[in-house]
């Protein structure tokens, strides 16, 4: 019964020409893996999984090594060249232009200067966008994009606050990239020594009062980072922490926080501001002993079963569905504390689970503003010169690139994105993105949050070509709900491609 | 909604006004349903936990100027002083734009005001105090939608939010428009072209969710774009506004005043997280006060004689530390202001239960204690000001029993 209705529905559309003749539609597995393991399918990509069977394809995505680079992307990449410069180097970057606003005579020339500072240095910030996009859009290495991500709203820091704006790059690609899929210990690690979090949470003031180094803007405890470290990074708001072990972990931090010499990475630990008392935290006595108690609180909170299910948690919410199921959570702690908080391992639970291929969860997930956008450029294949105007896009949607101003970053779920306004802009750029006039809808914003756009960039995105409808349906595995199809075939051919992007189906994963 | 209904409605607002109304007696005459003049109430949260003790500032107490020897702002009549409210409070003079207000008795202050609940986490107490419930995480609905759905005179404009996502104050059943913030809010896009907005209504004709949604988009941005192309018109012709925070002020201001259907409102503003280098006369915390003073100047002015029949509310999650941290800032506290003003406010005087910055009377030794539910106030202006009854109040704060009413309204 099933498969004649089926027929029926697929020689309709070989009347109306909108499915090549001799194609079936993908398996649903296939889809589900491209639209969680990554940002969607790109032409091509549906056959090529088909081919190679989901298990591989989600075994070769947990292990991004072992899989051939886009030459393409590489090859983009290449030409950003701030990328691999380190905090260090970033701050010296600007260095000349602060010690000149720094000795300026008047007080309108050192404004101008540090003007000029600013705008020179938001290069690195344009570069982190364009290669996020880039990579988003291009990279063979789906999961290890989607866990950057992830993690990066987990440990989330605010371009838009103070000096953060220069590090947000450097601090994806060296304290989230290399371990978003190895031990939490070392992310955690790794973030709390980066400048962009020390300097956005605040901790590179954090002083015990008193101490020899308490002097001017040094001068006593700040309870900002201690309290997110718990809250967001480890424990969980309902971790059973309480504020005697904020205040004690705020002493513990105290004096972690920024250097300037060049081979320290950013990171300097300040013994003279640091309170060297014993403190007692969670329960447990730290001994006074300086940088090692930091590395000590950090141990105890990577270990905490709560850490372990607040992450499972998260994990679970953002690949199966927003309330995630119990035993799924469960079985995630379990695995982070015999692995350790290996996330490679827990995402091999989560793969293999079967609340994961509960066909029930399949493309049931709202995506978000980012997901939405990235998974139309893919499917539409365009090869994206400047990804910049898709910053502009973003932003009237509400989730620019590390322009999340709290430290929860953004959300995932459909109570968090749903709404109204964002859907009519969501299927406006569908509209602009299907008739080749991306640029138009880009310029709508205006200036965009990282200064002046280079209008080649626009220009670029304003003569793309259409998109061809029955080339987007088979990319995406000709799986769109009957109704849909219906509805489809019977609007104008010009805004086909518009509709199947605009489509309910794919405001879904 | 079915399709069909979903024409009738549209059709309903095809003829009843919006439309035909032409641009000169759009000027003359608001829209909506005639009658008396609706209530209106506009909410504006301060994310991030505002120093209110900068706001309304204790000179009287010697120990706030120990407590604060950086960020203290200097007594009245000293040079950067505060500006006197009565003989216990000075005004921030960064709010000086906001004293006739409080001459003419239309602005009033609630001191220790703020949520039981002592969490000092800003998502935590945000989510709290927007779904209204306190302590209990499960609520799904945020108190303002629960409010909308208490109001009469159904409308998908009935309650605006400006900006780019649903907070969770309106989130809920009932449908909420939103308006993008900055100057762009009026630009067309292309769903409102016929054509491609025909095609799309075919394909969002459910009854599922995101179809629900969909309707609730195309209703309230064709009532709204008309009122902001309007607004656009008139505003290219005022002077530009230095940031995003009076400019969507007025936007939303304008966009009541001209439209009689829009009761609510809701503005969130963030920046007010000050751990570091907050600064006292001036400084970032003045920088941020100063442009909120001007928005909400430009609130009341744009707001026109529909100011009359408004009443805005000026909340934030809890507030912060008496004692300056060590960083010339203020961690997170507990007890904050509530700030009530309006055409009807019985204002220029402060409410609440005040005790001073003694240690003893300090909420766990260090923050202003909570002597007012914010449920309490908002609940007395919901009653004083739209009229709400006993039993729809208990809808707006399910389990809430409320302890005091304050004269407010």
């Amino acid at each position: 019964m099933r498969s004649r209705y089926s027929f029926g529905v697929f020689s309709f559309f070989l009347w109306l020409g909108l499915v090549a003749p001799g194609y079936a539609a993908a398996d649903p597995k296939v889809l589900h893996v491209l639209n969680r393991l990554g940002f969607g399918a790109r032409p091509g990509d549906v056959e090529r999984v088909q081919a190679m069977g989901v298990d591989r394809y989600v075994q070769q995505q947990l292990n991004p090594q072992s899989i051939q680079e886009s030459t393409y992307l590489e090859r983009k990449l290449a030409t950003l060249e701030t990328l691999d410069l380190t905090p260090a180097q970033l701050a010296q970057q600007i260095r000349p232009r602060v010690m000149q606003a720094m000795g300026a005579k008047t007080p309108e020339a050192k404004q101008q200067a540090r003007k000029e500072a600013r705008q020179e240095a938001r290069v690195t910030l344009q570069q982190a966008v364009e290669a996020k996009l880039l990579r988003s859009l291009h990279s063979q290495r789906q999961l290890e994009e989607v866990m950057v991500d992830f993690w990066f709203n987990h440990f989330n820091v605010f371009s838009g606050k103070g000096l953060t704006f220069l590090w947000v790059g450097s601090y994806e690609s060296q304290a989230i990239r290399p371990y978003s899929m190895g031990r939490f210990r070392d992310l955690l690690g790794a973030t709390a020594r980066h400048p962009a979090m020390l300097f956005y949470l605040d901790n590179w003031q954090n002083t015990a009062p008193n101490s020899p180094g308490a002097k001017g803007r040094f001068k006593g405890l700040n309870e900002n980072y201690a309290r997110e470290l718990m809250e967001l990074h480890t424990l969980g708001v309902n971790g059973g922490y309480t504020q005697q072990d904020v205040m004690s972990l705020a002493k513990i931090l105290t004096g972690w926080g920024m250097g300037r010499a060049s081979g320290s990475n950013g990171f300097k630990f300040d013994a003279d501001r640091h309170d060297f008392s014993d403190k007692l935290f969670l329960g447990q006595t730290i001994k006074g002993s300086g940088v090692q108690e930091v590395e000590q609180a950090l141990d105890m909170l990577a270990k905490h079963p709560a850490t372990a299910r607040h992450i499972s948690y998260k994990l679970a919410q953002y690949f199966v569905t927003d309330v995630p199921p119990q035993s799924l959570v469960d079985r995630l702690t379990q695995r982070y504390l015999a692995t350790d908080g290996n996330i490679r391992a827990m995402l091999e639970t989560l793969f293999r689970s079967e609340e994961f291929w509960d066909s029930k969860v399949y493309n049931a997930k709202f995506k978000t503003p980012y997901q939405y956008v990235v998974s139309a450029m893919r499917a539409a294949g365009t090869e994206v010169e400047h990804p910049r105007p898709l910053y502009a896009v973003l932003q009237q949607l509400g989730m620019p690139p590390y322009g999340c101003q709290t430290p929860d970053g953004y959300k995932n779920t459909e109570a968090a994105w749903l709404n109204p306004d964002g859907l009519s802009r969501r299927l406006s750029f569908a509209t602009a993105l299907a008739n080749g006039q991306l640029g138009a809808v880009a310029v709508l914003g205006g200036r965009d949050r990282l200064g002046d756009r280079p209008s080649s960039a626009n220009q670029a995105l304003a003569t793309s070509k259409p998109v061809d409808a029955q080339q987007l349906m088979i990319t995406l595995g000709d799986r769109l709900s009957d109704k849909t199809k219906q509805a489809i075939a019977t609007s104008p051919s010009h805004l086909q491609a518009a509709l199947i992007l605009g489509s309910p189906d794919f405001m879904r994963r | 909604m079915n399709r069909r209904h979903f024409l009738q409605q549209a059709g309903l607002f095809a003829t009843s006004g919006i439309v035909t109304i032409g641009t000169h007696g759009w000027a003359a005459r608001a829209i909506g349903q005639t009658g008396s003049d609706p209530k209106r109430l506009i909410v504006i949260f301060l994310r991030g936990a505002v120093d209110g003790l900068s706001v309304a500032v204790p000179y009287q107490d010697p120990s706030y100027y120990s407590a604060r020897p950086r960020i203290a702002i200097p007594k009245p009549g000293t040079a950067g002083g505060a500006l006197t409210l009565n003989g216990q409070f000075g005004l921030h003079p960064a709010l000086a734009t906001l004293m006739p207000l409080w001459q003419q008795k239309r602005l009033a202050f609630v001191q220790c005001c703020g949520s039981p609940d002592g969490t000092r986490s800003h998502f935590d107490a945000q989510d709290y105090m927007e779904s209204g419930t306190p302590g209990t995480k499960s609520t799904r609905d945020g108190w303002m939608n629960r409010l909308l759905a208490t109001m009469s005179g159904r409308s998908p404009i009935q309650a605006v939010n400006v900006g780019t996502t649903t907070p969770r104050i309106l989130s809920g059943a009932m449908p909420v428009a939103t308006v993008a913030t900055g100057r762009n809010a009026a630009r067309p896009l292309p769903i409102d072209r016929p054509q491609v907005a025909d095609a799309f209504d075919k394909i969002y004709s459910g009854n599922d969710k995101l179809s629900q949604v969909y309707k609730d988009a195309r209703e309230a941005r064709e009532a709204l774009m008309q009122d902001l192309e309007k607004e656009m018109q008139m505003a290219n012709n005022g002077a530009a506004l230095f940031n995003a925070f009076p400019g969507d002020a007025q936007r939303l201001a304008r966009l009541m005043a001209r439209d009689r259907r829009i009761q609510l409102g809701f503005l969130a503003v963030g920046g007010w997280d000050t751990h570091v280098n907050q600064g006292a006369t001036r400084g970032q915390l003045a920088t941020r006060l100063q442009a909120l003073a001007r928005g909400l100047e430009t609130l009341q002015k744009d707001l026109g004689k529909v100011y009359n029949d408004t009443t805005i509310l000026v909340m934030s999650e809890f507030g912060r530390t008496v004692n300056e941290n060590g960083n010339g800032g203020t961690d997170h506290g507990h007890g904050n202001l509530l700030w009530v003003m309006g055409g009807q406010v019985r204002g220029g005087s402060i409410h609440g239960n005040w005790r001073g910055l003694a240690a003893n009377q300090l909420h766990e030794g260090r923050d202003l204690p909570v002597t007012t539910d914010f449920r309490d106030v908002v609940g007395s202006v919901l009653q004083g000001h739209l009229g709400l009854d006993r039993t729809q109040l208990s809808q707006v704060f399910p389990n809430y029993r409320p302890s005091k009413t304050l004269a407010l309204v």
